[in-house]
């Protein structure tokens, strides 16, 4: 996977600018006539694919059970919202706090394979997970935590409103969004990619590249369950879709799409395949069909992605 | 002798009976999984896809041609065989030189695009199988009543295990098999026309599900999501057993079904995760399985 490098060498400030842009055109969004509950959907999978993204595309790491994040992050963010009538911000931490400590737990056992059995760990803990949610009682099985009360940020701004709503999501977005970009351009991400493209001369710098690959995975437990979190206080409402194998799956076809180890790709990816949705669902089961044909096709022919073939495009072109 | 531990004997060697059942399809599953890894490196995520396509296709050739469960026995490994060949020579065989992920990947979306057209077809419930006249009834055992057709599949299953050892590790043919897992290029160099080697060892993966699947019908309804949770526990076992060798394939395959089985006696719960707590034991005291050697 060695292609996917190319698009994230190039200047760092200019990607800064795009990014202001992008923040800029989705703070007007809601304004320009687009459906603010899709923008934050689209944002919550954006962030979750982006912390995937993390993982794979810097550290050459598969994880095909990353769904077990999003859902648990959304459990315990509602149930605490609910339950215990904590505040938005609250809730959202206790939630993303909960994830990251599944995530130490998963990614200590999982980094000691690599590879194919990295991906197929990670599917049967999620499917453990899935398990676990489905027969203890505080889910509520099938129907999920439903109406979890959005409640009041800090005890003041009231966010039953669709725009405050709008503006916490973006603004949590886009804080993730800086954080992973700032981790990739540090030291840290650095040493990830040497280990993603080399991992036996990686070691023999001296660097304990376990426990770099165990940091990238927690981080990107961490910002996954961010997005679940946030997710189920925004919809009110956490259920098993989000720990099921297909919200795995669907991630990895995001950050597929969108571009591998691109920074706007996973961003790119969510969007499309959000408003795919939106769109396909009144065809029901041929959603499946379309998602596993986009699958297929983006391997076979279509491997860097759209950022990722826009980028090699335009590097093409300047020459 | 009416109880051990306090559970009735019947439940108990009803129990191990349906985990040897479970372990039987476990093993065969596995076991393709690991001849088509050992060639192609890749995991065959649309297995299970597969596994179901074979059980549809003993569905079909009963409802809409009348041929029986025999010749199904037959004709729909054959047939979802060919699919493989086709699905390998037009995909698979393009992503050899990339990251192994990649065919994951693949696979994963061909599993999607199966499981979807059938889902839509004929929804998330099972069609009956019907089961064939000389299987009904059972064997007295003295001790339970074991159904005629339960002990066929695991006879059957043991019967195609050991013939898939036994190819692989005692002929010539298995030899060429071995020696082009550890070096293609070299075999490809005595003259041995490698590519084909690979695409009939997916084919053959492949048949092994689908024969799987058929073995399935009548046990398990027939519907379009019935492999898609059994290859994740699947991946499990691959996990745990390692995939280095064709007999640990077989051998965890058959143990996990049985201590799965038996959770369920003791600690009806821990019943669908068991497998998975197991892997994570696994993982803890030796990471490369228990069969499994690193590569």
């Amino acid at each position: 996977m060695a292609e996917r490098a190319a698009a994230v060498a190039n200047a760092p400030p200019r990607l800064l600018v795009v990014l202001a842009v992008f923040a800029a055109m989705l703070a007007v969004a809601p304004f320009v006539g687009i459906y603010p509950v899709f923008l934050m959907k689209a944002l919550c999978f954006a962030l979750f694919a982006c912390a995937f993204n993390l993982l794979i595309g810097f550290g050459g790491l598969l994880s095909f059970g990353h769904a077990m994040f999003l859902g648990t992050a959304g459990y315990v963010c509602a149930y605490a919202a609910k339950r215990w009538g904590f505040t938005p911000e609250l809730a959202i931490l206790t939630g993303t706090a909960a994830s990251a400590l599944l995530g130490v737990i998963v990614g200590a056992l999982a980094i000691r394979r690599q590879g194919i059995y990295f991906a197929m760990i990670t599917l049967a803990m999620a499917q453990m997970i899935f398990f676990f949610y489905l027969q203890t009682p505080f889910t509520h099985g099938e129907d999920g935590i439903q109406s979890v009360p959005r409640g009041k940020l800090f005890g003041l701004l009231d966010l039953s409103g669709t725009l405050p709503m709008y503006y916490l999501v973006l603004l949590i977005f886009l804080a993730a969004f800086l954080l992973i970009y700032r981790v990739i351009h540090s030291p840290f991400g650095q040493v990830l990619k040497a280990i993603r493209e080399n991992e036996p001369r990686a070691i023999s710098l001296g660097y304990d590249t376990d426990r770099y690959k165990l940091l990238a995975f927690i981080l990107s437990a961490v910002l996954a369950g961010l997005a679940g979190a946030t997710k189920a206080i925004v919809f009110q409402l956490a259920s098993l879709t989000d720990v099921h194998w297909t919200m795995s799956g669907e991630v990895v076809l995001m950050t597929l799409l969108g571009g591998m180890g691109t920074i706007f790709g996973p961003v790119v990816g969510a969007f499309v395949i959000v408003s795919l949705e939106n769109y396909l669902a009144p065809f029901g089961q041929w959603v499946t069909v379309i998602t596993g044909a986009i699958f297929v096709v983006c391997v076979l022919a279509f491997r860097r992605g759209i950022v990722g073939e826009l980028s090699a495009w335009w590097l093409k072109r300047g020459r | 002798m009416t109880e051990i531990f306090g559970i009735p004997v019947q439940a108990l060697f009803g129990q191990l009976l349906i985990g040897l059942i479970n372990g039987a399809f476990y093993a065969m599953l596995s076991l393709g999984l690991a001849v088509i890894f050992g060639l192609l490196n890749i995991i065959n995520f649309s297995h299970g896809a597969q596994y179901m396509l074979g059980a549809f296709c003993a569905y079909f050739l009963l409802e809409w041609a009348g041929v029986g469960y025999w010749w199904a026995l037959l004709i729909a490994p054959i047939v979802v065989g060919l699919t493989g060949v086709i699905i390998e020579r037009t995909m698979l065989s393009r992503l050899y030189k990339l990251d192994h992920l990649y065919g994951l990947l693949l696979t994963f979306g061909l599993a999607l695009v199966f499981q979807g057209v059938f889902t839509n077809y004929y929804g998330s419930s099972g069609q009956p199988y019907h089961l064939p006249d000389e299987f009904a009834g059972a064997f007295n055992l003295g001790f339970m009543f074991l159904p005629k057709y339960r002990a066929w599949v695991i006879l059957a299953s043991v019967i195609v295990c050991g013939t898939t050892w036994f190819v692989i590790e005692r002929t010539k043919l298995g030899s060429y098999l071995r020696a082009a897992t550890e070096n293609p290029a070299m075999v490809q160099a005595f003259g041995i026309n490698v590519p084909r080697m690979i695409t009939l060892t997916y084919g053959f993966g492949v048949a092994l599900a689908a024969f799987a699947g058929v073995m399935a019908a009548p046990i398990y309804q027939v519907s379009p999501l019935m492999g898609a949770n059994l290859i994740i526990v699947v991946f499990a076992v691959v996990v745990i057993g390692g995939m280095g060798s064709i007999l640990g394939a077989v051998i965890t395959g058959f143990g996990l079904g049985v201590i799965e089985g038996l959770t369920k006696v003791f600690y009806a719960e821990a019943s669908n995760t068991v497998i998975f707590v197991i892997m994570v034991i696994v993982l803890l005291i030796k990471p490369a399985g228990l069969f499994g050697r690193e590569r």
